[in-house]
């Protein structure tokens, strides 16, 4: 059995064919060729596929496509247009990626972090992250990154 | 989002430039990819961990929606593929090679580990494959199963295969005997340890993949996989598996998200998508599931050891005895049986003068998943022995364990030094790095620190480690008599492009490393061109002239120096184009910052000039000198590298929950000369967090009955997260490794290596007040608290 599914996903309609046990992950990797958005395991534990749903973060494992009909979704490839987001400015200064492959969750859920939590401290960094696997960088250097990209946000005004 | 304004210098923490790609979701991983017309596989996997294959019924399978094949390990073996070879072979302490089973690409008539594939199911969707995967019905024979590293050995035990008797591949030693029996005859102490070295899931975040491609109108065949090493794919695939020729079979690893050892190897499914391909004559995609990583990444460690060490009168080393059993898992994987003789026991001096050490290592087939080398492979282990042991005779002596280091340490001007067990460390200070961490840690204030958390309940503990590291394994003809079945050196190739700028093809493969940075600052060096003119490229067969990949920190050190030996003729052709132009004599030609200037006068040419002359040679040495300028170097070493540095783990333990917080880090290592500090210090961070999360929190856990491993997943292996680890205070001294041109030593494994025995120092140091220990890894909070809750106040007086 095949659905029709209609969201937004980076400012745009799209619309695809899932079955009802296609997963959000699956319709933006296979269906609509987003690949920055990653899969690093199966029990919703790693968050390297975390995107934004309606504005805040979610594992878009552990959530359905249908789930989403009519939703707004932004992926990692969104987030920048022109210039980076002072997130990714942040990463990239502060070395906050190795292999890459955690880092567009890991982005994706620091921006939702400092939504929530304009001034994080490092501990609730920490904290904040515990959803979010890396297993290149010891964590230091992304920890470093959020704080900076945290300060970098909240100088930009509230940049989303 | 350019970064042409960058400088390239050596020593700069140059920001990364594959960064941008990677931060806005633009990276290309293997999963990443995707062919038109493409199918997808399921791998079938066996439910037992020791069983025979009795009938396969796949008619059910084979006939559900949008499966195109179904195929097992009989129509493998009809095919005439063959097995997985391994890489290194062991001869055994009596000259006999090691007991070397096959390892069928699907199982054969028997499965040895759950995870060991049984079938594949190819379809038009994975869901289609994967649920016709369940359609299959095999009539298994259940057997008993043998897991654990000493039950292997035991009389009766279940053979995992018939050939290797009481499960044993080999039994190997290095070092004299003789010697080390008599230092323990003169020794006025001796302290002994048993250990055990906890098996590790190596869990790189990308979980592996394989797309195999086949073009009928050429016979060609591609085949992209998330691999350290592309080159040793398509040699051990085409050569053994496939029957392949190279030149019909290329191999791309594009990104690879981590590796840490576990993408080396040659996995089956690798060599199924690619026949696959070629049968169907269609692409043929296979992305594993976390679960399935777990069930089939070739594993980490799993040692058993016994350690003696004799100490005499002045607590100098005399001798140090070793005696290990190494669990190799179910089949040998490419390099297993190098990992706990070759890689490991040379180590045992570690930084160390002990005169006389003896090692007999006994590696074991369990049905387990394969184990091989995972960050540090062997060296961590080793660093394990040494260390654990040392700061047990430093509390039996009740010496400082620092001074006690110190004491043995091998002296400043020593170098070069020949350990007992075979390594010659070219250059090193451990007294330097010692008493750079030693510092940072403020270890002299250690004991107040330990008072207040008393006063609050909780047991504070320091411990150190020293280690040595050999990285670069070389050179190939030493490697070729210790087993190797390749060379170990590496390739790389200089392209200047006419208008000057560069592309560079590197052998060594980045999966994290950065070496699109690191190595593009070595040649922004060396030619004089900006970091923004110069591309590194890796990771295909059909761009790389050849190459060995990357393992055992050997990017920079042996890759690094194909690179610089590449310069070198670039600039050699450039000194001669230059002489020319210039009229002047080629000796006379000096290159400097990317100019070619007569020496003693202002008249130069530069780099690009000199470039744009060798594709364009209308006045130019055509007689004597091709157009062109494109070169090309293998570089094999003259000996391995070696890092070292002294790692400081300060803890508190929880007396109520056993929970141990790891409070400070610190790591001064040497590495040689560092091309990008920043980039250096991040490989040491994940090193430390690899490293800490075996002592405290990972371990691979079988069920001694089934066979089943307990910890398949995230939710039940330990993977360390954010709020589990410290910032860690990272510093580096420089001794030049003495015989490479960047005199560098690498420093992607030193992290996991050091940690390990720092922690569990420090672990022993919090808990010998109570009088308990020893503890082996990982010291989960469970174990530290039955530990705790055991101690009786009658038995804390030590």
């Amino acid at each position: 059995m095949t659905l029709s599914v209609t969201m937004t996903v980076n400012g745009k309609s799209r619309k695809g064919a899932v079955e009802p046990r296609t997963l959000l992950v699956q319709f933006l990797r296979d269906t609509l060729g987003l690949t920055g958005t990653h899969v690093g395991c199966d029990t919703s534990q790693c968050g390297a596929c975390v995107v934004h749903v309606d504005g805040k973060s979610v594992k878009s494992c552990t959530m359905l496509a249908i789930q989403a009909e009519g939703a707004s979704v932004l992926t990692i490839e969104g987030l920048a247009t022109d210039v980076l987001h002072p997130m990714q400015e942040a990463f990239r200064d502060n070395h906050g990626l190795q292999c890459g492959f955690c880092t567009p969750g890991m982005v994706m859920s620091a921006v939702d972090l400092v939504r929530t939590n304009p001034t994080p401290s490092e501990h609730e960094v920490r904290e904040w992250l515990e959803g979010n696997i890396c297993r290149c960088t010891g964590y230091h250097n992304i920890v470093k990154s959020v704080l900076a990209g945290a300060a970098a946000m909240a100088e930009a005004g509230g940049h989303d | 989002m350019t970064d042409s304004d960058q400088s390239g210098a050596i020593g700069t923490p140059l920001r990364r430039k594959e960064d941008l790609r990677f931060l806005t979701g633009q990276g290309r991983y293997t999963d990443d990819f995707n062919r038109p017309g493409q199918l997808h596989a399921y791998i079938l996997r066996s439910p037992h961990a020791h069983a025979t294959i009795g009938a396969i019924d796949s008619a059910a399978a084979t006939a559900a929606d949008g499966v195109v094949a179904v195929y097992t390990g009989t129509d493998m073996a009809t095919a005439g593929i063959g097995g997985l070879p391994c890489g290194w072979g062991i001869t055994d302490k009596h000259g006999k090679p090691m007991v070397e089973p096959g390892h069928p690409v699907l199982a054969q008539g028997k499965v040895r580990h759950v995870g060991d594939p049984v079938a594949v199911v190819i379809a038009e969707t994975r869901d289609q494959a994967k649920d016709a995967a369940e359609l299959i019905e095999i009539d298994y024979g259940t057997l008993p199963a043998v897991v654990e590293t000493v039950d292997a050995i035991q009389p009766g035990a279940p053979l995992v295969f018939d050939e290797a008797a009481q499960n044993t591949c080999y039994e190997w030693e290095i070092g004299d005997q003789g010697a080390v029996d008599a230092g323990f005859a003169r020794a006025v102490h001796v302290a002994k340890l048993d250990l055990l070295n906890n098996r590790l899931v190596p869990n790189a975040m990308e979980p592996r993949a394989a797309l195999g491609d086949f073009d009928a109108g050429t016979g060609d065949y591609t085949l992209y996989t998330t691999s350290q090493n592309p080159h040793v794919i398509r040699l051990l695939m085409g050569a053994y598996v496939l029957h392949l020729p190279e030149h019909k079979l290329r191999v791309v690893a594009p990104d690879v998200g981590g590796g840490f050892g576990s993408k080396i190897y040659h996995y089956a499914e690798e060599a199924i998508v690619t026949w696959a391909a070629g049968q169907l004559k269609r692409p043929v995609k296979w992305t594993a599931d976390r679960s399935e990583s777990f069930l089939s990444d070739a594993q980490g460690r799993d040692h058993v050891t016994h350690v003696e060490l004799a100490l005499d009168e002045n607590a100098k080393f005399l001798a140090l005895r070793v005696s290990t059993v190494a669990n190799l898992g179910a089949y040998l994987s490419t390099f297993a049986p190098a990992i706990p003789t070759i890689l490991y026991a040379t180590l045992l001096a570690g930084t160390y003068t002990t005169p006389a050490i003896h090692c007999a290592v006994r590696a074991v087939f369990t049905n387990t998943i394969p184990v091989d080398a995972y960050r540090g492979a062997g060296r961590p282990e080793a660093t394990y022995v040494v260390e654990r042991i040392v700061d047990v005779a430093a509390r039996q002596l009740k010496l400082d364990p620092a001074e006690l280091r110190r004491r043995n340490f091998i002296a400043k001007d020593a170098y070069p030094y020949q350990t007992p067990v075979a390594l010659q460390y070219d250059s090193g200070d451990y007294f330097a790095t010692l008493d750079m961490a030693l510092k940072a840690a403020d270890y002299a204030g250690f004991e107040a620190r330990r008072q207040e958390a008393a006063s609050r309940g909780k047991l504070r503990g320091i411990g150190i480690a020293t280690y040595i590291e050999a990285c670069g394994i070389a050179p190939s003809k030493v490697a070729g008599a210790l087993g190797a079945r390749a060379g170990l050196y590496e390739a790389a190739e200089i392209r200047v492009h006419p208008t000057g700028s560069v592309t560079v093809f590197t052998g060594a493969h980045s999966h994290g490393q950065g070496h699109e940075t690191s190595f593009a600052q070595v040649v922004s060096s060396g030619l004089g061109i900006p970091v923004a003119n110069i591309d590194v490229v890796h990771g295909d067969t059909a761009k790389i002239p050849f190459g060995m990949g990357t393992y055992g920190s050997r990017s920079l050190a042996v890759g690094g120096s194909a690179i610089v030996k590449a310069m070198d003729k670039v600039i050699a052709k450039g000194r001669k184009i230059a002489a020319h132009l210039l009229e002047a004599a080629e000796a006379d030609i000096e290159f400097k910052d990317g100019q070619f200037t007569v020496a003693g006068t202002d008249r130069s040419k530069s780099f690009g000039e000199i470039a744009l002359t060798a594709y364009v040679p209308h006045n130019y040495p055509i007689e004597e000198l091709e157009p062109g300028l494109d070169e090309t170097a293998f570089y094999d070493p003259k000996n391995f590298t070696f890092p070292a540095g002294a790692h400081i783990a300060e803890i508190e333990i929880d007396r109520d929950t056993g929970v141990t917080s790891v409070i400070r880090f610190t790591a001064s290592d040497d590495f040689g000369r560092i091309i990008n500090p920043m980039i250096v210090e991040g490989q040491v961070h994940g090193g430390l967090a690899q490293g800490i999360g075996q002592a405290l929190f990972e371990n691979a856990v079988y069920d001694k009955a089934s066979g089943q491993l307990l910890t398949g997943s995230f939710m039940d292996y330990c993977m360390p997260r954010a709020d589990d680890l410290p910032n860690f205070d990272v510093s580096n001294n420089v001794t030049l490794c003495t015989h490479n041109p960047l005199g560098v030593k690498g420093c992607g494994e030193a992290g996991a290596i050091g940690s390990p025995a720092a922690i569990m120092n420090a672990v022993a140091d919090a808990l010998a007040p109570l009088g308990l220990g020893p503890v082996d890894m990982p010291a989960t909070p469970e174990k530290l608290w039955r530990l705790i809750q055991s101690h009786r106040p009658a038995q804390a007086a030590e």
